[in-house]
């Protein structure tokens, strides 16, 4: 070491004795404060072994003195939460469906209150805005499996179609083709007439007295004489533009030879009334409801 | 470790330090017209500053009755008659803009007038030299006790010293908050220390700040920190006036007594007597006969102190003065002095500050207060019905800025045949949904539009909502589009 400590004459600091191009390195410590800083965070560290869950055992972990948990922390989170919405709920809880749409705050709360329990339980049948998919009906239109008014939405929601709860929606379309009731050629037929009564194109050497025949000896019992559908049974209107599953005659003859049993699940166990109800307002006015 | 060598030790250039110390500054109290008009800017700034808060504007019933108020709860920005809005910001990027003209016009006349006259820490500073000499003494007192040992009166006077500078610091800091809450009522909970922690840790900040700034680092600031030396010496022309020391007059500099016999003899002696009075009052420890520098801030006390020696010795006053070299090589030359403070520089500024104001003028009053925006739905961007017809989404945000409630009708122009429905009306004459606005709030709606829009025509057509107050006629609008599914 005798040969690096040479002193450099403006700082009075010992060199390195590294050098570059006649550029001496000082030999400079690292500041105090600077050292201290890094041994206190070495203290903070071990301290923070003791007092907060740190250390992964074989099967669990050290629990530290303070019996931290982050699960226990977002429990106590959410029910502080809960306690603050608590007022304006119970608000919401002691109005009527109709009051709620009447007054402008309570209907922004629900509606507010709504989007969110929608989006966590309903989006992955509904999508994200309602607008539903094959077999899962969009909420922003007009047309109700099972009636759109307020109270019809809150019963579809509280109980459900075909959910298995007691007082779930009943009703499905049969296996016409599959149990052997209708010929393949006749639901072809029925098909193309089903098809005829939204105004939709018919195949050619289509008949219609023959479809009429089919629809009325076994469709009429559910979809009503004219194909208007009965929102007691969950049997849609088939003369309107909205099709569940599809409206091009492949669709139909499949619908018509397999039935369709479509399963909305029963949420009046899962979520609280206040909440039920502010879902139905929200979904009643996705699109305005009935 | 070695004693580092102390610079005068050095023996060559090569060995020297990179950067010269720092020498204190004891500038020296002066008087006459530039201090003179410091002392009133100054007691102009700090009153505008500390009182402000204070003053009171009656603005209706539940709204904030203080004339300057940045309410960030609330959102909102009043300042007297005017109330912003957080989307109306850009009017304090006019304001900036406004600023920056109006320094470089300032500039373009006067050199760094804000500098030494306006600037935030010039205004400080000058309060806390001006409490350390009513405490410690003027220039020499200091400069002596400076240099001798401690002694417990010495101590005394320095521990009152800094007590006034805190006083003044806290007193700054505690001004800063006011125009954050409503003063009188914040004041109360400070003293009854019930005030939001935020209150407090920001007084404790710009206490500390301005305890620094203008108590210890003063000069540093303008000539280290601060950007605008480097800014104005890059806008400044040459016929800007500039506080100058007029060599042509001064030199060669030489006692009175010298002067008069060289002037004896035929021969060119200065005015100037080579006092140094003008480097003692200096606030930025500079010689103002040096030339144009870096740490001039353009105060103008050299030209006091300059002033007085010179109707001592019976000579003609401005041998300092705001001039420019110009003029110097004028004088020189045996030419006339000219100033021109119309200019191509001057007159673009002042139109573009003209401009801007106007524009900003014009913006303020032809605002709207009732506004209103339109989002489309976009999943599902659009829904067919069962009778065929498309029905469309939206949701309305309307803004109320009067402060009081009203009544407003919502109409849609679109696509033929269009109807509205508005979810949560509060009433609907036929087919026109009305809606009560809140004072001072935004109301957010959800309405639907429905058309038999032709899928062979058009896939997208416009579509505009009108709204308009029942009672006062105020109309506001905003468009979107109608589309298919």
């Amino acid at each position: 070491m005798s040969e690096h400590n040479e002193i450099d004459r403006v700082s009075g600091r010992s060199t390195t004795g590294h050098e570059w191009d006649g550029i001496k390195e000082l030999n400079t410590p690292l500041p105090r404060w600077w050292v201290l800083t890094f041994y206190a965070t070495i203290i903070w560290a071990i301290g923070y072994w003791v007092v907060y869950p740190a250390w992964p055992l074989v099967s669990g972990y050290t629990t530290g003195l303070f019996q931290y948990s982050t699960r226990a922390s977002v429990a106590t989170d959410l029910a502080d939460l809960e306690k603050l919405r608590g007022e304006k709920m119970a608000v919401l809880g002691n109005a009527s469906l109709a009051d709620i749409e009447k007054d402008p705050a309570l209907l922004a709360l629900a509606r507010a209150r709504g989007k969110t329990v929608f989006a966590d339980n309903c989006a992955p049948c509904h999508g994200s805005g309602g607008a539903g998919a094959k077999g899962y009906p969009n909420l922003n239109d007009d047309d109700w499996l099972w009636g759109g008014s307020l109270d019809q939405i809150m019963q579809t929601i509280q109980f459900g179609a075909r959910s298995g709860h007691a007082k779930t929606h009943e009703g499905q379309m049969l296996a016409f083709g599959r149990d052997g009731v209708l010929k393949k050629d006749e639901i072809v037929t029925v098909a193309n007439y089903v098809r005829s009564l939204s105004g939709l194109s018919t195949m050619p050497k289509f008949d219609p007295a023959a479809g009429k025949k089919i629809f009325t000896e076994n469709c009429t019992s559910c979809h009503g004489d004219s194909g208007k559908g009965n929102p007691e049974l969950g049997a849609p209107n088939l003369t309107d533009q909205i099709w569940l599953y599809g409206s091009d005659e492949e669709t139909l003859v499949e619908t018509i030879t397999n039935g369709r049993a479509g399963v909305m699940p029963a949420w009046v166990s899962r979520l609280d009334p206040v909440t039920v109800k502010a879902l139905t307002v929200y979904v009643h006015s996705l699109g305005g409801g009935k | 470790m070695n004693k580092p060598v102390p610079p005068d030790k050095l023996i060559t250039d090569e060995d020297g330090p990179l950067y010269a110390p720092r020498k204190k500054v004891f500038p020296q109290s002066v008087s006459g017209r530039f201090r003179s008009i410091k002392w009133r800017l100054m007691a102009v700034c700090l009153g505008v500053y500390y009182l402000l808060p204070f003053v009171r504007w009656h603005r209706g019933l539940g709204a904030p009755d203080q004339a300057v108020l940045i309410d960030f709860p609330n959102r909102r920005f009043y300042f007297f008659f005017i109330e912003l809005w957080p989307q109306e910001v850009y009017y304090f990027t006019g304001l900036l803009v406004l600023a920056a003209f109006a320094l470089f016009l300032m500039n373009a006349l006067g050199g760094r007038i804000w500098c030494g006259y306006l600037c935030p820490q010039t205004v400080w500073t000058d309060l806390f030299y001006a409490v350390e000499r009513l405490v410690e003494g003027d220039r020499r007192a200091q400069m002596k006790a400076d240099a001798g040992p401690m002694t417990v009166k010495r101590a005394g006077r320095r521990v009152l010293k800094h007590a006034i500078w805190l006083t003044i610091a806290w007193w700054t800091g505690g001004a800063w908050v006011l125009y954050f809450a409503d003063a009188p009522t914040l004041v109360r909970d400070l003293a009854a220390f019930q005030a939001p922690t935020i209150a407090y840790l920001w007084i404790a900040i710009l206490t500390a700040s301005t305890y620094l700034l203008a108590g210890y680092m003063r000069e540093q600031v303008c000539v280290y920190m601060c950007p605008w030396p480097r800014i104005q010496a890059a806008l400044t022309d040459e016929w800007a006036l500039n506080v100058t020391y007029k060599y042509d007059r001064g030199e060669p500099r030489c006692s009175v007594k010298k002067a008069f016999d060289i002037r004896a003899l035929g021969e060119k002696a200065g005015d100037c007597i080579d006092c140094n009075q003008c480097v003692a009052v200096c606030p930025t420890g500079i010689d103002i006969r040096d030339g144009a520098q870096l740490g001039c801030i353009q105060c103008g006390l050299c030209i006091d102190a300059c002033d007085a020696v010179m109707t001592k010795v019976s000579r003609k006053t401005g041998l300092i003065g705001y001039d420019n070299d110009i003029n110097v090589q004028r004088r020189i030359a045996g030419k006339e002095e000219i100033f021109k403070p119309v200019r191509a520089r001057t007159v673009v500024y002042a139109g573009l500050i003209t401009v801007v104001c106007a524009v900003m003028l014009y913006a303020l009053m032809s605002r709207t207060l009732l506004d209103v925006n339109v989002l489309h739905d976009r999943n599902p961007i659009a829904v067919r019905l069962s009778d065929g017809a498309i029905r469309n989404g939206y949701t309305l945000r309307f803004l109320n800025k009067r402060g009081f409630d009203r009544v407003i009708a919502i109409d849609v122009d679109g696509p033929a045949d269009a109807k509205l429905h508005v979810i949560g009306a509060d009433s609907v004459t036929p087919d026109r949904p009305m809606i009560v606005l809140g004072r001072d709030t935004t109301t957010e709606l959800r309405v639907l539009v429905t058309a038999p829009l032709d899928e062979k025509a058009e896939k997208s057509v416009p579509v505009t909502f009108r709204v308009t107050d029942i009672g006062l006629g105020e109309v506001a609008s905003a468009t979107d589009h109608f589309v298919l599914p």
